[in-house]
């Protein structure tokens, strides 16, 4: 017999004692939960304000306590003088990006060297990439966070191996909670998911020495979230 | 007395009399109650959250068999290799297997109770395989040759000071005591490991049946370049880790990083559905998830302790834990340590060799009480004991409740044992805490109150 024939026959012999309902400190009638329990998770997770302004506003202000940089501009122009401007601060001189339409046009606005992932790339190169250009496909109001998949932002290495990570995105892109992104990404993508989706949530950090903040620890040291 | 109870308490003795490591742990510790309070405060509400999230988990391990069934076809699949493993050995073999054939000589690892529960990395490397840990905290505890002191900060016992001598011994870099230098040289070190190394391995947090998903929790971005540089990618996982519904995350991953380190999300929270897809630029060739049992089958075989399996290793029940924070991570010598160790330990690894942890305990409940998925850790510890001392009374404690038992029920013995006790005073006070003392584990730091010389039935028949 297989292993996984064992496992599962042992599960199976297990399982034949119902266990006690949660928090029910010993009482064994058999229980069966609400079909979906979190299907009301919306209504515990913490509160987002209901019109767009107002969760602009939460996004804009998580994103700051994540020490994230989150800027709304008004046209394709701002976006383009905001690049520039964090380029010339940082002296990019070699930046990598993926082929998107927004992606595209910020990556191509400053003049520099772009090191494109989508047919395969040298990882090497990229590693010395002073910036990685990506879209996303959600900003999430309650967390101040982007979600971004393989499929949508490069691959997955394009977000975490350049220390500084830039996202491009429209201001239709973003959905007020947790729940409602996880359903975007179902509706969008179920059932031929990306092989990675990830939810960002701020720079890279750590707390491992004395827990103590640091930005940086493997991943991005900056995370930048420009939206149109 | 076990090898496993006796060094228990020598390393409690030493730890408890500590004040310099009770002092560290208490501040670092305070530090994250705060936020953890703060980010519990701002769900509108954490109570039903937790009763969603036990409820959830319910389901998930109750119906364990249908879940793993579907969550393995849908990784297949999308072309992951799925391996089955009943013990430890035969999970290091498969991984170990997996590594010759790929001809691999540098592992780099993401965070993973599961290997430090399998003691992958001693067997890799006597294979000869190098392999480095590259969460930060690891990476430290790596160097020093010692297990991680807690499952989510596995070198909060280290000073930044001890931590530059290490680098500088070890590494020969180390600029400063500051925090973000010696982050700095773990992050140079680490990125060309990322780049040059064979494999990758992860552990993992949940995984998704519905949708055939692992879903991977952490802050620095390691385990993002672990799974998306290496050709091979292996991740390590237990069997309770389902969760039914991809949507189940949007609750799971907040509440995880609530409890676990007081934030409101963890930096990356990643779901891995499988190796590169067609039109993908990067990401592993092959995946390899290795399904790990090693006894949990038997701990869902006790279905009063079932619910223990809910456990999404967050840590909250170590944090809160006046044992915890006066013994000190090391002490407990398990993978698992603090109550939520305390009680699958003896599940994992034997029940009459473990039990004393679950005697380790001042049953305050505060466990019970920050446990996200509602876990009754602190009456499974009571269970453990009861379970214990059946399966093996001691002589002697059970001769003891005997006599009481006969004394207490009978009138007459027990009036004349409160004599006699009243008479016996003034020796126990002679031999209090020594060799000859009865109950000298007690007495030792404690002192009796002295008997009264008249009962309160005496009193009672004698008033007016």
């Amino acid at each position: 017999m297989s292993e996984r024939e064992n496992i599962l026959g042992r599960i199976r012999e297990a399982l034949k004692v119902p266990a006690p309902l949660p928090g029910s400190h010993g009482d064994t009638s058999v229980y069966t939960p609400a079909k979906a329990p979190v299907s009301h998770a919306r209504e515990w997770l913490p509160s987002v304000g209901a019109s767009m302004a107002e969760q602009f506003e939460l996004f804009a202000k998580n994103a700051a306590d994540l020490k994230a940089d989150f800027q709304l501009l008004a046209s394709r122009e701002e976006l383009k003088a905001a690049l520039a401007k964090i380029a010339t601060a940082e002296k990019w001189s070699l930046i990598a990006s993926h082929d998107g339409e927004l992606s595209n046009f910020a990556s191509r606005s400053l003049g520099l060297p772009v090191l494109l992932t989508d047919k395969g790339y040298d990882v090497q190169a990229m590693e010395k990439c002073d910036a990685g250009i990506t879209e996303c496909d959600a900003l999430i109001a309650q967390t101040g966070g982007v979600a971004v998949t393989s499929r949508s932002a490069g691959g997955r290495a394009l977000s975490v191996l350049p220390p500084h990570h830039v996202v491009v995105a429209r201001r239709e892109q973003l959905v007020a909670d947790l729940p409602a992104a996880f359903a975007l990404l179902q509706q969008k993508y179920a059932p031929d998911f990306p092989s990675m989706i990830s939810f960002i949530t701020g720079p890279s950090r750590t707390g491992d020495i004395e827990r103590i903040l640091v930005l940086g620890a493997h991943g991005p040291k900056k995370l930048t979230i420009l939206c149109l | 007395m076990s090898t496993f109870v006796s060094e228990f308490k020598t390393r409690a003795t030493e730890k408890s009399g500590d004040l310099r490591h009770r002092q560290f742990i208490r501040t670092a510790l305070r530090g994250y109650e705060a936020a953890r309070d703060k980010r519990k405060g701002a769900f509108q509400s954490w109570e039903a959250a937790r009763q969603a999230a036990a409820e959830t988990k319910w389901e998930a391990v109750n119906h364990l068999d249908t879940h793993l069934e579907a969550l393995v076809a849908k990784l297949e699949a999308r072309g992951t290799k799925v391996h089955w493993a009943s013990t430890g050995a035969q999970a290091r073999e498969i991984i170990a297997k997996i590594l010759r054939e790929k001809n691999a000589r540098c592992i780099i690892k993401s965070k993973a109770m599961t290997s430090e529960e399998i003691h992958l990395n001693d067997a890799l490397e006597k294979e000869g395989f190098t392999v480095v840990e590259s969460d930060l905290g690891e990476f430290i505890v790596q160097l020093r040759h010692e297990t991680p002191y807690h499952i989510v900060f596995p070198s909060m016992h280290l000073t930044r000071g001890e931590i530059r001598d290490l680098f500088q011994k070890e590494i020969g870099d180390a600029p400063s005591d500051s925090p973000e230098d010696l982050t700095m040289v773990a992050r140079r070190v680490m990125r060309q490991k990322y780049i040059t190394a064979d494999v990758g391995f992860t552990g993992a947090n949940f995984a998704i049946a519905e949708t055939g998903m692992i879903s991977i929790t952490e802050n620095e971005g390691n385990s993002r370049l672990t799974s998306a540089l290496p050709k091979t990618m292996i991740t390590l996982i237990g069997i309770e880790k389902v969760l039914p519904r991809f949507a189940d995350l949007a609750l799971f991953l907040p509440m995880l990083a609530t409890a676990g380190a007081g934030q409101p999300m963890t930096c990356y929270n990643t779901m891995y559905s499988g190796p590169r897809q067609p039109g993908e630029c990067d990401g592993p060739e092959e995946w390899h998830v290795v399904l790990l049992d090693n006894r949990r089958t038997e701990l869902l075989a006790d279905a009063e302790q079932r619910d223990s399996l809910h456990c999404i290793r967050c840590g909250a029940c170590l944090n809160v834990c006046p044992i915890f924070r006066n013994v000190g991570g090391h002490t407990y010598g398990t993978t698992y340590s603090g109550p939520v160790g305390a009680v699958i330990t003896p599940h994992l690894r034997g029940l009459q060799d473990w039990k004393h942890l679950s005697n380790a305990s001042s049953l305050c409940g505060a466990c019970t009480e920050a446990c996200p998925v509602k876990i009754d850790l602190h009456h499974h510890l009571l269970q453990n004991r009861r379970n214990a001392s059946a399966s093996e009374p001691a002589f002697f404690e059970k001769l003891a409740y005997q006599l009481f038992g006969i004394v207490a029920n009978e009138p007459k013995f027990w009036s004349l044992a409160k004599k006699i006790g009243w008479l016996t005073q003034p020796l126990q006070r002679a031999v209090k805490g020594s060799a000859l003392d009865p109950a000298k584990a007690w007495t030792k730091t404690r002192d009796l109150p002295p008997m009264p010389q008249e009962t309160f039935k005496d009193w009672w028949r004698n008033r007016k």
